[in-house]
Formats: C-alpha cells, sequence, structure tokens
C-alpha cells in the first residue's frame, strides 16, 4: 500500500492534466464555456432564496438572516462532495478502456474526479464571497486561516470514500444507484438546511455521527457566524475520522486492483 | 541476458455464471464476506502453466489462433493484471501498443492527450516536451495536432497512437496486432522503426496473425494454443506447425464429405508437446534445432541434387557458375493445390534469394505419381562460402506437405575475396584523371 502511494505520487504530473482535461473537456462546446462553473452555483443560491424568503419565511431561526446564504455555504461543500462521489463511482467503468489497456495506477481515475470536483468547489466561492461581501456578513480574518484546513479535511475524507464505492462499484453496479439514495438521505442528515441546534437532543447526538455535520458546521462557522472559529475540536475529530477513512478506503482499493481490469 | 522471463503462467478469468447475475452487494453482503463472493466459482483457464524466455535484444512472436492466450500473455507481461500462479519478470522499462490511443479523449486537442497518453505511458511532462516534434512528425499530423481528436480519421488516431507510444524509447516493447494501422507508407514506417529497435538492441514481442511478419521480423516465434504453450524456437518450423494444425482442424471440419482422412497426416519433427513449460526439457533443444523436414506428406520430395556445369550431382560450385537443382516429387494421391519453393541460406542463416512456383505466378495443375521439378540458376552469383537449401512442395497458402529446413549444403568457391553475399555481375569503367590496370 505505501509503494502503492509512492507510485501515486509519481504520477502527480498525470493527475494534474487529466484534471486539466476533465475541465476543459467538460465545457467544450457548450457556449457560456467555464461561465458554468459560477452560473451552476449562483442559479442554486437564487431557487434557495426564494424557497426561504417567498415560499417559507420564518421557517428558521431569526439569528439566521440571510438564511439563503447560510444554507449556501453547507450546499457549495456538499454538492463537491455528492457530485465527487458519484462520478468516481462512475469513473473506473468510464476509464475501463484505459484500465484493460494501459497500465497505470487506476486509483488515479477517482481521485481526478475529486480534484475537479475541488476545482469547481473553488470556482464557485467567488460567487459565495460576493453574496457575503453584500450581505455585509462579518468576516473573521483569523477564519481564513481556518477555511483551507476544512477544505484539505474534505478533501482527504472525500478521496477516501471515492476510492472505495469506485472498486466496489466495478464488482458491484448496484454501488451506483444505492449511492444516489444514501447520498439523499445524507444531505438530509447534514445540518446544512437547518441549523443542528434545531434538532431534538437525541437526534443531535446522531448528527454527530455523521463526519460531515462537523465540516458542514465548521464551513457556517468560518463563513457565516460571526465571531472567531470555536469548532476546532470537532475539526480535529473530523481530520482523524477523515485519515482513517482515506487509508480504509486507499486499502480496499489496493486489495481490489489487481481485479479491476478483468472485471471492468 | 533474458529480457523476459515466464515461468510456468496460469491466468484464470472468471466466467459470468447464471447465479452471478443476481449476486448483488446485498446478497453478497447478506451471505458474508464481499470478497469471498469475489471468488469465481466458474472459471476458464486462459494460459496453462505457459513458460519461456525472451533473450535480450531479440524479436519474439506469438502466434496462435484467436482465442488461445496471446493479448492474455501480453497483457500479463505488460502487467495489466496479474497471474494467478507463476511468476513474469521483464528487464527494464515496457511499452506496451496494446490498443492505440486508448487514452485519448475526444474532446481536446490532440497536443494535449499527446501530453496526457505519454504521461500515462510513463514519461515526465519535459521528456514528452523534448520528443513533441518527433512524435507529431511521425504520425503525419502536423497541421492538425491542434484540432480536437474526435474530428481526425481512425487512420489519423491511431498514427498518433503508435507515435507516441513508440516514443516511449522502451526497453521491452510489446506489439499486439497493431500494424494493420495507417496506410501501405505509414506500415513501412512502423516496420522501420522496429528494425531500428532490434539494432538498438532492444527486445520486441510480437502477437500477431500475420505469419509473413513473423518470418520476416522475428528470430524466435512461440505458438500458443488453447493457454498451452505447443512449440517454440525457430520461426519458419512454429509456422509451419502452426499452419499444418490448421489444415488439419479445417479438414477435420470438412470430415462429413469424407474425401480425406485425417489420419494421413503424418508429422515427423514438430510433434507438439503436451507439457508448456518446455524450457529445461532437452528434447526440446533438439526440436529448436532450426534444420528438420515436416510436413503432411501427401507430397514428398525423395532426393534433392544440384548439378553443375559437370552435369553430375555435387556440393561444391564455382561463382558463377550454371546450376540446375533438381526435386525429385512423389505425390502419394493426386493432388490439384501445389506449389514447389527453394530457398537460399548463408550459413549465418540469412535468406540470400527465396521464391516459389506461386510468387512466379505458376498456377498449379495436377500433381500425381513421380515427378521431376529442376530450377535452374544461369549464373550462381553468389560469394565465397557455405549455403544451405530450402526445398518445399507445398500447398499455395503455405500449408507444408513436405518441408526440408536447411537440409541441404553446398558450397561456393570464388577465387576472390569479396564480402556480402551477392555477387552481381560487374565491371569497373575509369575516365579522366584515373589510370588503372588489371581489370
Amino acid at each position: 500500500m505505501l509503494a502503492s502511494l509512492r507510485t501515486l505520487v509519481r504520477y502527480r504530473a498525470l493527475i494534474q492534466s487529466l484534471v486539466a482535461r476533465e475541465l476543459k473537456a467538460r465545457y467544450r462546446g457548450s457556449a457560456l464555456g467555464f461561465v458554468w462553473s459560477f452560473v451552476n452555483p449562483l442559479l442554486l443560491l437564487l431557487i434557495y432564496t426564494f424557497v426561504f424568503t417567498v415560499v417559507m419565511p420564518g421557517a428558521h431561526p431569526p439569528e439566521l438572516e440571510p438564511f439563503a446564504l447560510f444554507m449556501f455555504c453547507g450546499i457549495l461543500p456538499w454538492t463537491w462532495f455528492s457530485s465527487s462521489l458519484l462520478e468516481s463511482a462512475n469513473a473506473l467503468i468510464a476509464g475501463g478502456n484505459l484500465i484493460k489497456k494501459v497500465l497505470f495506477p487506476a486509483e488515479v481515475l477517482p481521485i481526478v474526479s475529486v480534484l475537479a470536483g475541488l476545482v469547481h468547489f473553488c470556482l464557485g466561492l467567488p460567487i459565495l464571497a460576493a453574496f457575503l461581501i453584500y450581505y455585509r456578513v462579518p468576516l473573521w480574518p483569523s477564519d481564513l486561516l481556518w477555511f483551507p484546513l476544512i477544505v484539505l479535511t474534505q478533501l482527504v475524507l472525500t478521496i477516501g470514500l471515492a476510492l472505495f464505492v469506485s472498486a466496489l462499484t466495478v464488482h458491484f453496479r448496484d454501488v451506483r444507484d444505492l449511492l444516489a439514495n444514501l447520498l439523499t438521505l445524507w444531505f438530509f442528515a447534514t445540518p446544512i438546511i437547518y441549523p443542528i441546534t434545531q434538532a431534538p437532543g437525541r437526534v443531535q447526538r446522531l448528527l454527530n455521527l455523521n463526519p460531515f455535520t462537523h465540516l458542514a458546521i465548521a464551513y457556517q462557522e468560518v463563513l457565516f457566524r460571526p465571531g472567531p472559529f470555536t469548532q476546532v475540536n470537532r475539526l480535529i475529530a473530523v481530520g482523524l475520522a477523515s485519515i482513517v477513512v482515506f487509508l480504509a478506503g486507499y486499502f480496499v482499493f489496493d486489495r481490489l486492483r489487481d481485479t479491476l481490469a478483468e472485471e471492468v | 541476458m533474458n529480457a523476459i522471463e515466464v515461468r510456468d503462467v496460469h491466468k484464470v478469468y472468471r466466467r459470468y455464471a447464471r447465479r452471478k447475475q443476481f449476486a448483488t452487494l446485498k446478497s453478497a453482503l447478506l451471505s458474508g464476506s464481499v470478497l469471498h463472493d469475489l471468488r469465481p466459482d466458474a472459471v476458464f483457464e486462459a494460459l496453462k502453466g505457459v513458460s519461456f524466455d525472451v533473450t535480450a535484444g531479440r524479436t519474439f512472436g506469438i502466434i496462435g489462433r484467436n482465442g488461445s492466450g496471446k493479448s492474455t500473455m501480453l497483457k500479463l507481461i505488460a502487467g495489466i493484471g496479474k497471474p494467478n500462479a507463476g511468476s513474469i519478470r521483464v528487464a527494464g522499462r515496457v511499452s506496451a501498443l496494446i490498443e492505440l490511443g486508448a487514452g485519448f479523449h475526444p474532446e481536446i486537442s490532440g497536443r494535449e492527450n499527446v501530453y496526457i497518453n505519454g504521461l500515462m505511458l510513463g514519461l515526465s511532462r519535459r521528456e514528452i516536451a523534448k520528443r513533441f516534434d518527433e512524435i507529431v512528425h511521425f504520425a503525419e499530423l502536423e497541421e492538425f495536432i491542434d484540432a480536437p481528436v474526435k474530428t481526425y480519421s481512425s487512420g489519423m488516431y491511431m498514427r498518433l497512437g503508435f507515435a507516441v507510444a513508440i516514443n516511449v524509447d522502451p526497453d521491452v516493447l510489446l506489439v499486439d496486432e497493431v500494424l494493420a494501422v495507417g496506410d501501405e507508407s505509414f506500415t513501412h514506417k512502423c516496420l522501420d522503426k522496429f528494425a531500428e529497435f532490434r539494432r538498438r538492441g532492444r527486445t520486441v514481442l510480437l502477437v500477431t496473425h500475420s505469419l509473413d511478419l513473423v518470418t520476416r521480423f522475428c528470430d524466435e516465434a512461440l505458438w500458443l494454443d488453447a493457454g498451452v504453450a505447443r512449440t517454440h524456437g525457430d520461426p519458419r518450423r512454429v509456422i509451419d506447425a502452426y499452419l499444418m494444425d490448421v489444415a488439419r482442424a479445417e479438414n477435420d471440419a470438412l470430415a462429413t464429405t469424407g474425401n480425406q482422412d485425417p489420419g494421413s497426416w503424418i508429422r515427423e519433427a514438430p510433434e507438439p508437446t503436451d507439457s508448456g513449460s518446455s524450457i529445461p526439457d532437452p528434447a526440446l533443444d533438439l526440436f529448436k534445432a532450426a534444420e528438420g523436414r515436416w510436413g503432411s506428406r501427401e507430397a514428398e520430395i525423395t532426393a534433392v541434387e544440384m548439378i553443375g556445369a559437370s552435369g553430375q550431382p555435387a556440393h561444391l560450385f564455382q561463382s558463377g557458375e550454371h546450376v540446375d537443382i533438381r526435386l525429385h516429387v512423389r505425390a502419394n494421391q493426386r493432388i490439384s493445390d501445389f506449389a514447389f519453393g527453394i530457398g537460399i541460406f548463408n550459413a549465418e542463416g540469412t535468406c540470400c534469394y527465396g521464391t516459389n512456383t506461386a510468387i512466379d505466378g505458376g498456377a498449379p495443375g495436377e500433381l500425381t505419381g513421380e515427378g521431376l521439378v529442376i530450377f535452374t540458376i544461369d549464373a550462381l552469383n553468389l560469394v565465397d562460402g557455405t549455403y544451405k537449401l530450402d526445398v518445399a512442395v507445398h500447398r499455395q497458402d503455405g500449408v507444408p506437405y513436405d518441408y526440408h529446413r536447411l537440409l541441404h549444403t553446398f558450397r561456393v568457391k570464388s577465387p576472390r575475396k569479396e564480402v556480402g553475399i551477392f555477387r552481381p555481375p560487374h565491371r569497373w569503367s575509369f575516365s579522366g584523371g584515373i589510370r588503372m590496370s588489371g581489370l
């Protein structure tokens, strides 16, 4: 497994090129091209604003105004997380030709899916920043230092899960459908469109078992809530969990590696 | 030194049993271990204990029917997949031409694809930049390199894939039936590139159905049949053994017509061995010897004579002498598909000349009973040295009735100490300020 990790480092130039290719290829032929990376989160934000200010105003605590922005702080990273997992579930099957015909570490493919998602996430950040400034949400300078750490934690967690999901999908195609539904459930089990404080105490304990709960809360703390970052304990816990998930995911992938070329 | 060592390699593929279609993650989880379910219950053995060595710097051909395990062998050597048992050792950097342009993305330009493909094949960015012009030039795509690959014709696509793969500059090149790309001139370029590889002492492993390519290029050949190494050694001999087997299989398929008896296939030398692990077998060394005689013997060459200016059978000739090669032929049954062939080899085994009646445009009429074939060489324009003859009577498609491989030796004497093989009739003449006598 360590040797595999070392090979992966050797292939970083390939990963870099593949991410660039992924992004270029995705928007080739569309009129707006890269603008879509900005427009997609913008439209999403407008929809949520409409629902929570026009359709159901007052369904949330008043201190969380503007509520659409609060949700957006969680939805943006969630979109990265869920689309990365869904795409990596397909990555090995879509790249089957490569795995069967070219000798290169197959884990490159799910990792590229996750990294391409990261780039989209980063492209959505200016939209978020623009709205934060527009609504005059006070930004704490030290929070800006925590932000990359949170992103890194999410990256490690997502890659670990992506490796697991991608290798498993090759053997059981059902994982793709299962995953789509699981992610919907997961989304609602994460305090993104509601603050965790609104859940009853027993449910809160359950929600705390979900690693993304801590990530979402950390994002909200850093980006939305005023005051310095107070959720260091949460971040450390989820950081450790992410490393465990990553190692476990990589271990499973490594074990299934030799069967991939045959089963794809 | 061996560039590739394959030892008793087994490869098992899982067959999709009916039960498997319903085995989902859920049932796998319910019935216990996921990993256990990944173990196949119905299997197909693609390779059943194959062993061989490829000496560094040689060109090695693998032939066999479809589904005989050739491509599986190549993939295992390339490292795409692991053998279930046995070991494979490859020395140096390997590049596999298995499917050209396998990693190309249709939406992005040829230039970007070259970089990504090169990175996948293990080159660094700098190495690709250095070879980029050469790659594009080789692929003849200078004008189109910045167009998206989806606009390429299939020939352009293949050429670019080939150009990248060949420029990886591997120590061991694995080629799987990819020479049928592009037009005639590109095929020649590819063959030239292989020849260059050989000159530079690189090892080439070729999997192909083109037996002609194996004869022309390979130093050694291996015949795989249903996952077992049938024979291995001199290419001509391996190919003929293979051709005879194919012909016999066709014959068996036609057996309902009952006009030919499969039992009439008498084979002498290329009796296939059952054991795939053939390397330590001393009997096989004998088999690997280049000389020999094989064929189905519906027709036989009973005697071969060379007659020079003296009018008597001889083995020693002067360079430039008139020589008749006489083949005494006996047909054991009436044959309508036949051709006679002659090949002259020098002591190093280089083919000096080879032809047959089919190449020369002869159409077979009938071959019955006994007969004499005379191949007349008006002037035996060879340099001083020892030469060997291949003579054969075979079907038009090459399946041998009787093939004599390097069995007949003769010597050519010449008072002059020229070098090379062929002595074209020639003369010198001079003009201007050059004066020379004695010519």
